[in-house]
Parts: structure tokens; C-alpha cells; sequence
């Protein structure tokens, strides 16, 4: 046996022994909290039983039995509601397009995420599960976005919301407006802005063609083109566009661009979703508005009529409405205000919870497997000491996947949560599973 | 005839005036005065602009005719300590900012009243969220970028909105004051340098002038002269510092030239608070929700309530913001202090007596007590909760706001 097949096999043993370990877990039932499952109604004396990552029951404590190994956790006085979802958010350190051209899509942020970044922890503490990271917002198109599950990863594999063949589901990110206008080859007005895209948008539509055409066979097949490949998978809707887009005309001219090629797209922070508010709602090729919450108008000319009023106006019309962090502009432990200012400028206290999970959830297209505390989801969620609209409410643990990645009792995660010295240096995760119980 | 049409007209003008100088009471189910504790069926009476009796509504009696607005709390106006609201308006255009000028980093001379507009859709916004007192002008980003001066968030021009014309000399040490391509200060080092050096000169000048024969003095110079009222202590200074070492160096030269000192920011005081204790220094502390990054990376939520521990005297702020959001809301920033250490007493008080008392203006705001201004915020719920809505706005007796917000 050769030196590097012993390696290998040893390594394929610890793998071995971490499944068995995670096959062998017992259920976990969470007891004794108000439940607020996001679908259906609040649960005042309740239990929450997952199992290996999973959520196998949710309901009152008077009504459900448990199974026999199953280790209780008492969690009276408490508040369990599903992790939160942050629908755009710049964690991790990424790395976007490069302003060498207005439209890269062959850029894939995921591959730059540092996996260490303090940032991660601090959402974590503000009860975040899962965020949309993305590159900024100074190209027209500035590349494919990434869905990241928080869980204490060593590296962003670790984090990464896999398809079946391996590679990580996100989305891709646009922009229009001002923040993409700058000197040749980038636009100069709002006309060339969309000019660009629509020539872009037709250039996959051939290339998507002669895939078509040579019907699998090898020889007619074009040659592989990064870029088009990006765009096609937007045009076959395996990616969501996030379109950053502020002033009433810019989001209008989204739509317009999503009905004419037919893709799929969620409108981000939509400063002025009030004065199109039923154009949004009519438009099938919306998926949902992402927004952010912001104390006062203005920083930028776009945003200078932005109001917190923006989500009761878009639940009145029908519109989905979810929340953002957009981390740096606003700190992702504050995140569950968003929803709290929602419910102050009029939105339901309903759709202001669901603004922060489910509706997040079906504009990454992972409603099936995150956003509510339903069986067969992923177990997702997080422990508040008190109703999460309340200024005065904590998050206490943040759970994902079924593992505890944030405990405000922990010291190191307490100084996430609160700041102090040291919070924002690049730390070494705390990895709970192979680095902690290899046997070295 | 026209005079007598003049005359008749002043007479309806004062006639139709009349109102908003008559008496206001403020009826709330909790009464927080930030001068002991909260009252429950509390009433503040206004007269002339000026509060007349506070207390439970059992013993103070309301005149007939005052205008009676009803809350279910209410507390003084805010105060915010340190801001740029103004001088910074909310566009953030080239136009429309003024609180930074960058042509040299030593510029004392420049006054805010100069650059206030009150007309700032900002001066509104801070005021809907019960902001009644704005302590702005120049903001941090030099190394001593201007005066500041202390406003009520209302009237149509600065003459109108004043209440301290030169409040502070405001100055910044740290990265914050660098500046590029070689020119000064590009060091710490060099920062101190240049002021150690300021103030000499300065002080030069201050003698000259005590000592001149009458008629003899030197021709005025409005650079020392700015700065020679700081080292007789009729202006604090004012620095802007995050980290401790920037901190420690500002409290270097206060006690080597004796001037009254004022921190502003300090996200690293909870590192040092024996020193600051020891220096008995004031702090203006940055927003309670300040995002932690570059120099603030160390800052902590609970920066508040360590302080406090130490008995450093201190209140809040809601600073500079460069970007979105262009300003923060005072009263959001009280909330999320007393959601990390403060009590709520404690929490009202750093935005509101405290705060007066750091700018010296306590004797006018900050607190209702008989006498002083009749500045007062109503809400329909706990101020602090994110879901409660600031119903009404009063400063020196005029109802200046009557909006859900």
C-alpha cells in the first residue's frame, strides 16, 4: 500500500466516522418557547424537534410526543423563530468585476469569499443563517452572486449551497442608474446603460441558439465562452438577476429588460418602489423586492426620496417584499430592525417576519429548503429573548443545519455580538467538527 | 395713511403670531423629565416659550384656553451633541456639503453659522424624530477643520435656529486627518507637531494682545484668535479620535497647554477609561449603532456602559455619516443603547441632559424642569421601541410638529 493511499484511506475513515457520528445523533426537541413558525400561526407553549440537520416537528408541547432518545433542551421564556435570510449583503470579503468592462459575467464571487472574515461571526450574532453575497454595484453587470449558509465553515466550501453537481447556487448581480456610469467602455447615460445590456442579453440568445442547433453533438457545438455561459444560465433561470436599481424610471427599465429577454428578477433596495408600486406588483417577471431599511433620506441622489414607508406600500399592492442588510451599509446584527421600522411605517407585523425569511427564502429560490420552520426543512433558526420586533430582544443562538453556530453565553461570541477589542480581526472559525475531534 | 395701513397691518400680523407664543400643555401618561423620576399622569406647562410647571396632573392646573396636546409619553426634546446636519445636507453632492473644508488642514477661522442652512431637509428630518437642540458645523476629517456652534432645529434662518454661535473648535487626530501625496500632516506625529506649534504661536499672540499698550495691540488675525479662545478656555477643543493612542495624545495637550478638552467618537475609550477619568474629560460618544470599521473597528455597543462604570461623564451622538444613511436618527441610536447596558434612564439622559450639560447649555434644555426652554417630543408608545411613533414635536412653546413618525 503505497504512502498516499494510507493517507487516503484514513482520511476516507474520519470522513466515515463523522457520518456515522452525525447518522447517530439524537433527535434534538427545543421545549417550551413561543414558536413563530413564519407559516401558520404563532405557537405560545411549543417544541421544536430536529434531527440530523432537519426539521422533523414543529407544534405545541401539549400535542406532541417525542421519541425515545430525544435530548430535550428547555427553552421556556424564549422566542424561536426560523434564521434570518439576508437577501444582499457584501460579507466575506468578496471580490467582484474588476471595471475593466460594464458587463462581466464569467466573474464568480463565490471563489473569493474569505471564509474567515469576522463579519460572517457578526451576522451569525444577528441571527442571519443565510445571505445572498454579492460583488457591488459599479458595473452594469458585475457578476454571479453567492448563496452562503453561516454555518462555522473553515473555508467557503464549507459555506456553499451546493447543486447536484457540485457547484454553488447564487444568482447574478446587475445594476442600473448611477452607480454603473462612469468613463468608456462603460455607459455614460441611462440609454446606453440598457443599450449595453440588451446587446449582451442578444448575444446569448444566439449563442443559446447554436447549443441549440447542434443538438449534443461534440463537433457543431460552439466554443465554450465564459460570459455567454453566465448569461444563459440567468436566461434558463438557474440564476436570479439582483438588480440594484433606486430612482422610479431605473426600475421600470428592469422590467422592461426582464419581459423582453424573460428573466427572472428581484429588485434591490428600490429606493422608490412608493411611486411604482403596481407596476412591480403586475410584473410576472419579479420575483420579489428586496429592501433596505434606511433612518434617513438621501447620502446619494437616488436614494434622496427612500422611505421606510416602501414596504407597507408594496405589501398593499401585493408586491413580495423582503429585507437586506446590504452589510456594510447597514451592520447585520441590527438587522431584525428592518423589520421593526417596517411594522412603524405600516407594514403587518406578518409580512414584515416573513420579509425577513421566507420571502428572502423564494428570492434565492430556496423556499424549499430554508425560510420557515416547517418539517423537511433545513434546521435554521434562532433563540430571542423576546419578541423580534423589540429594540430590547437578543438574539441568544443562532442555529444552522442543526448545529449551534452562535451562543451569547460564549465569551468569543459575545464580543461578535456586541464589539470590543479584537471583534473585527480575521479569525480562525470556531470549526466544531474535524479540528476539534481528530485525534492527532 | 399708509403709515396708519402698516400699523393695522403689524396688528393682524401679531394677532394672527398670537398662537404660537401662547401657553402649550403636554399631557402624557408617563412624563420622563431627565430631572428625576418618570411622572405618571404628567403634565408640562409652556408659557412664553419657556416651561412655567411641571409635574402630576393633580397638582398643576391648567389655564383655560392653553392648547392641550395629549401623548402617552413624553420627554424633553433631544439633544443631539455632535453632528454635521446643516453644514451637511442630504444629497451629498459637492453643493451641498459644507462642513469640510479641505484647502489647508489648520483652519479655526471658519465659523458654522457661516455655512448653516435651515432651510436642510436633514434640520426637519432630525426634528420629526425629536431633535429640538443640534450641536454641528465642521466636521471631523482635519485636523482642526472649524468652529462648531448649538442650534434649535427650527426657524427659517441660522439667526433664527441660534442659540451658541461658537460652541467648539472642532479637531481630528488619527487617520481621519492624514493627508495624501506628501503634504502634511501624512503622521500622527506630525498632527501634534503642527498643533503643539499652532498653540504656541497662539498663545504668542494672546500675550501680545493682554499686554499691548492701548492702541498698540497686534493687527487681529482671526486664525489665532480662534484658537487663542481655546487656550483661555472660552472654547473646548473638540477632537474627533478613535483609537486610544489618539486619545491619550489629545489629552497630552490639553494639560500641556491647559485648555478644556471635549472627546468626541472615542471608540476606544473603553480601553482607557482610567485615563480619561484621570484626565477628567468629557466624552461624546459616537453613535451607539455605529458600523465597526477602519478606526472604530474595536468600538463596542456597550462603549455606554463601561463607561459609565468608570464614572466618565459622557452622552451621545449621532456623528458624520459620509454616505447612506446621510444621517443617523438620535432617538434609534438612544434605543440601541438601552438595548446593550444602559438603563432607560440612563439611555434618555446621554441624548438628553447629559448631552446639554457637556455643551453647556443645560441652564435652556435637556431636561423640564421650571424655566427652561419649553422644547418637549411627544410618542405614542416607549420612545425607544422601534415600533413606536414620535406623535409631536414642541421647541421653546411652538408646535413644530404634529406628524406620526
Amino acid at each position: 500500500m503505497s504512502k498516499s493511499s494510507i493517507v487516503a484511506y484514513l482520511a476516507l475513515g474520519l470522513v466515515l466516522c463523522q457520518a456515522a457520528l452525525w447518522a447517530q445523533e439524537a433527535p434534538k426537541a427545543f421545549v417550551g418557547a413561543r414558536i413563530i413558525p413564519i407559516e401558520g400561526p404563532e405557537i405560545e407553549n411549543g417544541i421544536l424537534l430536529i434531527e440530523n440537520g432537519k426539521i422533523t416537528a414543529v407544534g405545541s408541547s401539549a400535542a406532541m410526543t417525542l421519541p425515545a432518545d430525544t435530548e430535550q433542551i428547555d427553552v421556556s421564556g424564549r422566542v424561536i423563530m426560523p434564521g434570518l435570510i439576508d437577501s444582499h449583503s457584501h460579507i466575506g470579503e468578496l471580490e467582484g468585476g474588476d471595471r475593466s468592462a460594464p458587463i462581466q459575467p464569467d466573474i464568480r464571487v463565490w471563489e473569493t469569499v474569505n471564509a474567515r472574515d469576522s463579519r460572517i461571526q457578526k451576522a451569525q450574532a444577528g441571527g442571519i443563517t443565510v445571505a445572498n453575497v454579492m460583488p457591488g454595484s459599479g458595473h452594469l453587470l458585475s457578476g454571479q452572486t453567492v448563496y452562503l449558509k453561516l454555518r462555522d465553515g473553515n473555508t467557503v466550501e464549507d459555506l456553499i449551497i451546493p447543486w447536484e453537481d457540485g457547484s454553488p447556487r447564487g444568482g447574478m448581480k446587475m445594476a442600473n442608474g448611477t452607480n454603473s456610469r462612469r468613463n468608456p467602455p462603460f455607459p455614460g447615460t441611462r440609454a446606453k446603460s440598457a443599450a449595453l445590456v440588451r446587446e449582451e442579453y442578444l448575444k446569448a440568445q444566439e449563442y443559446r441558439a447554436k447549443i441549440e442547433a447542434a443538438e449534443d453533438d461534440e463537433e457543431k457545438m460552439p466554443a465554450r465562452d465564459l460570459r455567454m455561459e453566465g448569461l444563459l444560465e440567468v436566461l434558463e433561470g438557474k440564476r436570479i438577476v439582483h438588480h440594484h436599481t433606486h430612482r422610479h424610471d431605473d426600475i421600470l427599465t428592469v422590467l422592461r429588460l426582464a419581459e423582453e429577454f424573460g428573466f427572472k428578477v428581484v429588485l434591490q433596495h428600490v429606493s422608490d418602489a412608493w411611486a411604482v408600486a403596481e407596476e412591480i406588483a403586475a410584473s410576472d417577471q419579479v420575483v420579489g423586492n428586496s429592501i433596505i431599511m434606511i433612518e434617513s433620506p438621501g447620502g446619494k441622489i437616488e436614494a434622496k426620496d427612500i422611505t421606510l414607508e416602501n414596504a407597507a406600500i408594496l405589501e398593499e399592492a401585493g408586491a413580495l417584499v423582503g429585507f437586506h442588510t446590504d452589510d456594510g451599509i447597514t451592520d447585520s446584527r441590527l438587522f431584525l430592525r428592518s423589520a421593526g421600522w417596517a411594522v412603524r411605517a405600516g407594514m403587518s407585523r406578518e409580512k414584515a417576519l416573513y420579509g425577513l425569511t421566507m420571502a428572502n427564502a423564494i428570492m434565492l429560490d430556496l423556499q424549499d429548503r430554508v425560510g420557515t420552520l416547517e418539517p423537511g426543512k433545513d434546521a435554521d433558526f434562532i433563540i430571542l429573548d423576546g419578541d423580534p420586533l423589540s429594540v430590547y430582544s437578543k438574539v441568544r443562538q443562532t442555529w444552522v443545519d442543526g448545529v449551534k453556530v452562535f451562543d451569547r453565553d460564549d465569551p468569543q461570541d459575545r464580543l461578535y455580538a456586541v464589539g470590543g477589542y479584537g471583534a473585527s480581526n480575521d479569525q480562525a472559525n470556531e470549526v466544531h467538527q474535524l479540528s476539534q475531534e481528530a485525534d492527532y | 395713511m399708509r403709515y396708519r395701513n402698516f400699523i393695522l397691518l403689524s396688528l393682524l400680523l401679531a394677532a394672527a403670531l398670537l398662537p404660537l407664543q401662547a401657553q402649550v400643555a403636554v399631557k402624557a401618561e408617563t412624563l420622563h423629565t431627565a430631572a428625576g423620576d418618570a411622572i405618571s399622569d404628567g403634565v408640562v406647562l409652556i408659557e412664553e416659550g419657556k416651561i412655567s410647571a411641571v409635574g402630576p396632573a393633580s397638582q398643576v392646573q391648567i389655564p383655560s384656553g392653553v392648547t392641550v396636546l395629549e401623548a402617552k409619553v413624553a420627554t424633553p426634546g433631544l439633544v443631539d451633541a455632535h453632528s454635521v446636519v446643516g453644514l451637511a445636507g442630504y444629497l451629498n453632492q459637492n453643493h451641498d456639503q459644507d462642513h469640510l473644508e479641505e484647502s489647508s488642514p489648520i483652519q479655526p477661522e471658519l465659523r458654522a453659522l457661516d455655512a448653516y442652512n435651515a432651510r436642510e431637509t436633514l434640520v426637519e428630518w432630525v426634528r420629526r424624530h425629536g431633535v429640538t437642540t443640534l450641536h454641528t458645523g465642521h466636521g471631523p476629517g482635519q485636523l482642526v477643520s472649524g468652529q462648531t456652534m448649538i442650534v434649535k432645529t427650527y426657524g427659517e434662518t441660522v439667526d433664527d435656529a441660534l442659540m451658541v454661535p461658537s460652541a467648539m473648535l472642532a479637531a481630528t487626530l488619527g487617520d481621519g486627518a492624514k493627508a495624501s501625496g506628501g503634504r502634511s500632516p501624512g503622521s500622527r506625529s506630525k498632527m501634534m507637531a503642527l498643533l503643539r506649534s499652532e498653540f504656541i504661536k497662539a498663545q504668542d499672540y494672546l500675550d501680545k494682545m493682554e499686554n499691548a499698550e492701548e492702541g498698540k495691540e497686534p493687527a487681529r488675525d482671526l486664525h489665532k484668535e480662534t484658537l487663542a479662545k481655546v487656550l483661555s478656555g472660552e472654547m473646548p477643543l473638540l477632537v474627533t479620535a478613535h483609537r486610544s493612542r489618539d486619545i491619550l495624545a489629545a489629552i497630552r495637550l490639553a494639560e500641556e497647554f491647559g485648555f478644556n478638552l471635549v472627546l468626541d467618537g472615542a471608540a476606544e475609550a473603553h480601553l482607557i477609561t482610567e485615563k480619561i477619568m484621570a484626565a477628567d474629560v468629557p466624552v461624546i460618544l459616537h453613535a451607539p449603532g455605529m458600523r465597526h470599521f477602519g478606526e472604530a473597528e474595536n468600538a463596542t455597543f456597550e462603549a455606554g456602559p463601561r463607561l459609565r462604570d468608570a464614572g466618565i461623564t459622557f452622552c451621545y451622538q449621532t456623528g458624520y455619516e459620509g454616505y447612506v444613511p446621510k444621517t443617523r436618527v438620535l432617538l434609534f441610536e438612544a434605543g440601541w443603547a438601552a438595548s446593550n447596558g444602559l438603563l432607560w434612564d440612563e439611555a434618555l439622559a446621554a441624548v438628553t441632559i447629559d448631552a446639554a450639560r457637556i455643551l453647556g447649555v443645560d441652564d435652556r434644555v435637556g431636561s423640564l424642569e421650571v424655566g427652561k426652554d419649553g422644547d418637549v417630543v411627544l410618542y405614542d408608545g416607549d420612545p425607544f421601541e422601534y415600533t413606536t411613533h414620535v406623535t409631536g414635536v414642541i421647541i421653546d412653546g411652538q408646535v413644530v410638529s404634529q406628524e406620526k413618525h
